[in-house]
């Protein structure tokens, strides 16, 4: 075997010598041809791509954007607002007519409150409107300080931190916090704001079934065998539950302690949303925490506006200082916005005095809600959606008829109705396309202290006249 | 578009550039389609002299913006600072780590040991090991009107700035050169705030409910009807707070499929309101023309990437006056790029409505534009109103649909009524609806002082940022020292400066920023420069190496600046 082989490569040799001069050459330049052929992609790829410039002018004339905006039906019902011709308080006029107001969250009625007004103005006095100027650049006057510790003491936390609108309060802190690979979960039923939030922080987002906390710690524990998994990774992705006192949706309570021990269980961080809560629950108005007894210090960020029961403008964050204070330099909506106003920061400290000089307040707004809560029951054709405390409810089609717009069709003409007989009611509005999980069409029952037996018969009766004369 | 043609322009011959190309481009004869082309290519980065106007017959003025280059010992010099600072903070955590230096930080509650750790230690070593030392220079309380003059809360610290205590006593009369106080409408007397006080009586301050719901009062529907006079456009919308008014609007404007080109420099909402609005997003150098013409172009030619299908739309946005430059926008320029390629163009006039154009009416007035060229006109009230909030101005259908998808007018509080009525009656003394040439005193005011607080600066030997009429100033200051150093002693001598370093500008380049306003008088301004020389002696600030005086800077002529 070895011998014939030495033979065959011997004749090759052989061969070589023998082959004629031009034979070789030829079969160098086939080898060489072979090797260029290996070495060189078969096409090239710029060159048949390239546009030549009158291809490229062809193009950029030939293109059409589309509109900036696209055309709207003139007669679209949001297209024209209800105007308010002076104060929206407890007694609105609406196109010249006198109503009584449901539908303006000023639970405690202190939007023409003159306590209020009168601070406002001693702080216009002083101060002027404006505050030209971002927090960090000569925009932090006395007042925000005053507010920042009134409101972190009414609270019972170290520290507080105010914006100067309400939706950019939580839609700053979550980003603040939560970055790009840390996780967050998230009731489906949370507000517009949270969403903003979550979508600005770019953060994984699980979404566990409204007030679910069963669904919630099938996710969490979902989340703990992923970490058992890639412990590495565990110990830098920061997880939170972001949670509302008060839903604004659907207008009932989370359930707080189960979530505290959620919280302590699979160690995650709680943000709630008390702007439907603060000033509303609890007996000296605190929110959730105080509602159920839970200890401040657990949760470890509370967000609320001031524009519901606090009836100014703004918002505020509060908890520890250790969470508190890394927002006024991470803070968006803090540190890259003009302060609030301080003459609206005057009338936030007034109401907050208020609110503590008389805590009773908070049970009378909580009968009243009460009241209307049992009246409402079993109007026809029309369910109540909420808790009995809430000061915010929803009042939804019994029987959808499948189709949304003629749904809120249906409801507008029930506000229409009460508008008649001088009751203002409102659709609860929402951007279809946008919101994570539409909420079913309603109308909101603003209930405010000053609403009286008189006015809470009246506006019954008016919503059941509607709803039996409309909804068969 | 030829070579000579291109000298004609720039001898003053006036030569319908824009025109001139199109057709070219049309018949394919030409090689070169830009609009805006130099000779040269892209400016290197650290080259920034933009003294040369080009495309100067867009130009109805002299259009003369500086950004002195940064001196090649001054910006080792600043490295070597933020060094030795990285250094130091190194060594003080370590000194920290082992109990031996005391730790002010705030903890974490015992309970909470255990949990993820809510802050990436080294996310917070700028703000412990930096930061910290001249945090004295932020946040100043005061508590007066930001005018002109103003009081502050004066405060200690015995922690080295780790916490203040207020001594109760108050720095009168400091001279404010921070606010965004542009036509001095920051006022707790007078005509704006007699309305404000009404407003007040009649309304209360808050409002309880949305536009959309039942937050629409009349007295919003008029600011509405009287911003949209004073933009003269269609139609216009207002919002609680300017910050939002970008990144709550801008999604309800472009969305998946659509393109976001955005200038490098802009503000944060802006940044944070195109990530909103999940759109594609490509940046263009700061008011760089050509390079926002080559992104346009390769946009459109090239497409979506990936399926090259067309783009939705493609939308421009830029503000009016870049508030840490100084710089105003090239706005016929842009104007003449979006018409050719048929985006749309946002901007934002935050700092520039109010401030800018013989009538106050921005950038668009300032260029002699026609406000009708620009889709989305939007500002804020906070600074030349000395309001809050802010505005959309544009078309009538552009605000009919924001009024059924701006994220703001379905859920966030509409503006508080007395805020409303100081925009009103502002707005209306700039427009001399009251009968009075009071707006217009400010406006010239304004513009006078903005000339004369620049030049004299520039006379005095520091670098000043950006365009000679923008009344926001910024004044390199570069090494991190000179911040805290500079901040403390305009604050002996009784004058209130804004300082801004890393993350907020560059790194080697911090600055301090004064904004002009008409409420400074001629005196006001002179006891400011000079306390402002002599720190800039004390400090060694002077750094500008420019021939003395400047022929070409400041007062020049239009001839002179043509055959600059």
């Amino acid at each position: 075997m070895a011998s014939g082989q030495q033979w065959v490569l011997v004749e090759m040799v052989q061969a070589f010598y023998e082959a004629p001069a031009y034979h070789l050459i030829l079969e160098g330049i086939l080898i060489l041809w072979i090797i260029r052929l290996l070495f060189s992609k078969t096409y090239k790829l710029h060159e048949t791509y390239k546009l030549t410039e009158k291809e490229k002018e062809d193009l950029i004339e030939e293109w059409q954007p589309e509109p900036l905006v696209p055309a709207t039906s003139k007669d679209h019902p949001s297209l024209n607002y209800v105007v308010v011709t002076g104060p929206p308080s407890h007694k609105i006029v609406i196109d010249g007519k006198e109503c009584i107001n449901f539908a303006s969250f000023n639970f405690l009625g202190l939007l023409d409150n003159k306590r209020v007004k009168e601070k406002a103005l001693a702080s216009l006095k002083k101060y002027g409107v404006g505050t030209c100027g971002p927090r960090g650049f000569y925009g932090t006057f006395d007042v925000h300080l005053e507010l920042e510790s009134r409101l972190a003491k009414f609270m019972k936390t170290e520290e507080a931190i105010i914006y100067s609108y309400g939706f950019a309060t939580i839609a700053s802190a979550i980003p603040a916090y939560s970055k790009r690979g840390d996780i967050i979960f998230v009731d489906e039923a949370a507000c517009f704001s949270i969403q903003k939030g979550l979508q600005a922080s770019r953060s994984f987002i699980k979404y566990f079934k409204h007030n679910d906390m069963e669904d919630l710690e099938r996710l969490l524990k979902e989340q703990e065998l992923e970490d058992q998994k890639n412990p590495r990774k565990a110990r830098v992705t920061r997880k939170f539950i972001v949670v509302e006192g008060l839903y604004i949706n659907t207008a009932d309570i989370c359930p707080l302690p189960d979530l505290v021990k959620l919280k302590y269980k699979y160690k995650v961080r709680i943000f709630l949303e008390e702007s439907m809560s603060f000033g509303v629950l609890g007996e000296h108005g605190r929110g959730v925490t105080e509602h159920f007894g839970v200890n401040i210090d657990d949760i470890d960020l509370i967000s609320a506006n001031m524009e519901n029961a606090v009836a100014s403008i703004g918002g505020f964050c509060c908890g520890r200082s250790f969470v508190i204070d890394h927002q006024r330099l991470s803070g968006q909506g803090y540190c890259f916005s003009a302060s609030l106003p301080p003459m609206l920061a005057a009338a936030a400290i007034e109401a907050l005095n208020i609110m503590e000089e008389d805590p009773d307040i908070f049970t009378v707004l909580r009968e009243k809600s009460k009241q209307i809560y049992m009246d409402l029951q079993g109007t026809p054709g029309l369910k109540l959606v909420g808790v009995p405390f809430a000061p915010a409810l929803h009042l939804q089609l019994e029987k959808s008829s499948g189709c949304r717009n003629s749904d809120m069709q249906l409801l507008r003409s029930i506000v229409d109705y009460c508008l008649e007989k001088h009751v203002v009611l409102t659709l609860a509005r929402y951007l279809e396309k946008e919101e994570r999980f539409l909420p079913p069409p309603s109308i909101r029952v603003v209930v405010t202290i000053e609403q009286t037996e008189d006015d809470i018969q009246k506006a019954v009766s008016c919503i059941k006249e509607a709803a039996s004369a409309l909804l068969k | 578009m030829t070579e000579s043609s291109a000298n004609k322009l720039l001898n003053g011959d006036a030569c319908h550039r824009t025109a001139n190309g199109r057709k070219a481009s049309k018949n394919g004869f030409v090689k070169n389609h830009c609009l805006f082309q130099q000779p040269h290519k892209y400016r290197r980065p650290r080259e920034k002299n933009q003294n040369v106007t080009h495309n100067s017959s867009l130009y109805k003025k002299p259009f003369s913006e500086s950004f002195e280059e940064t001196p090649l010992l001054v910006a080792v010099l600043t490295y070597m600072g933020y060094g030795i600072l990285t250094i130091f903070g190194y060594l003080r955590d370590f000194l920290r780590h082992w109990n031996i230096e005391k730790c002010h930080v705030a903890r974490e509650r015992d309970e909470q040991k255990d949990f993820v750790p809510l802050y990436q230690d080294f996310e917070n070593f700028y703000t412990r090991n930096l930061y910290m030392r001249i945090r004295d220079n932020w946040n100043r309380p005061i508590c007066s009107v930001p005018g002109a003059k103003m009081d502050l809360v004066e405060r200690v610290s015995h922690d080295y700035n780790w916490t203040f205590e207020h001594t109760g006593k108050v720095v009168k009369d400091v001279i404010n050169m921070g606010s965004y106080n542009y036509l001095g409408f920051a006022e707790n007397t007078g005509t704006c705030a007699d309305a404000a006080i009404e407003a007040t009586q009649a309304y209360g301050v808050g409002v309880g409910s949305t536009r959309c719901e039942m937050g629409n009062l009349d007295i919003h529907e008029e600011m509405e009807q009287l911003v949209a006079r004073f933009l003269g456009v269609e139609s216009s919308m207002a919002f609680g707070m300017g910050f939002a008014t970008n990144s709550m609007n801008i999604p309800a404007l472009t969305g998946k499929g659509c393109l976001i080109l955005s200038d490098e420099l802009n503000h944060a909402s802006l940044v944070l309101g195109a990530r909103l609005s999940a759109s594609t997003i490509r940046v263009f150098k700061h008011n760089n023309m050509q390079s926002l013409e080559k992104l346009l172009r390769d946009a459109i030619v090239h497409g979506q990437p990936r399926t090259h299908r067309p783009w939705k739309k493609i939308l421009i946005v830029v503000e009016g006056i870049y508030s840490m430059e100084g710089s105003i926008v090239r706005l016929p320029e842009i104007i003449a790029l979006k018409k050719r390629y048929k985006a749309y163009l946002y901007l934002d006039e935050a700092h520039s409505i109010g401030a800018l154009g013989p009538n106050g009416r921005g950038v668009v007035d300032y260029f002699g534009l026609d406000p009708k060229d620009v889709d989305i006109m939007m500002g804020t009230f906070t600074k030349s109103f000395g309001a809050a909030g802010g505005y959309i101005g544009g078309k009538k259908e552009l605000i009919d649909y924001l009024r059924r998808h701006s994220h703001s007018a379905l859920y966030a509080t509409s503006m508080s009524p007395p805020v409303a009525q100081q925009i009103i009656t502002s707005m209306k003394i700039i427009m001399g609806e009251d009968g009075t040439t009071l707006g217009a005193d400010r406006l010239r005011q304004l513009s006078e002082n903005t000339t004369y607080f620049r030049r004299k600066l520039r006379e005095m030997g520091f670098i000043i940022y950006g365009n000679d009429d923008s009344p926001v100033v910024p004044m390199m200051l570069y090494m991190p020292a000179k911040i805290g150093a500079f901040g403390r002693e305009m604050l002996k001598r009784n004058i209130g400066t804004v300082v801004v370093g890393f993350p907020a500008t560059p790194i080697i380049e911090s600055r301090a920023r004064f904004c002009v306003s008409a409420a400074h008088t001629r005196e006001t301004l002179n006891t400011a420069l000079e306390a402002i020389s002599e720190v800039g002696d004390l400090l060694q600030l002077k750094y500008s190496r420019r021939e003395q005086p400047l022929p070409s800077l400041g007062w020049m002529s239009e001839e002179s600046l043509l055959q600059d």
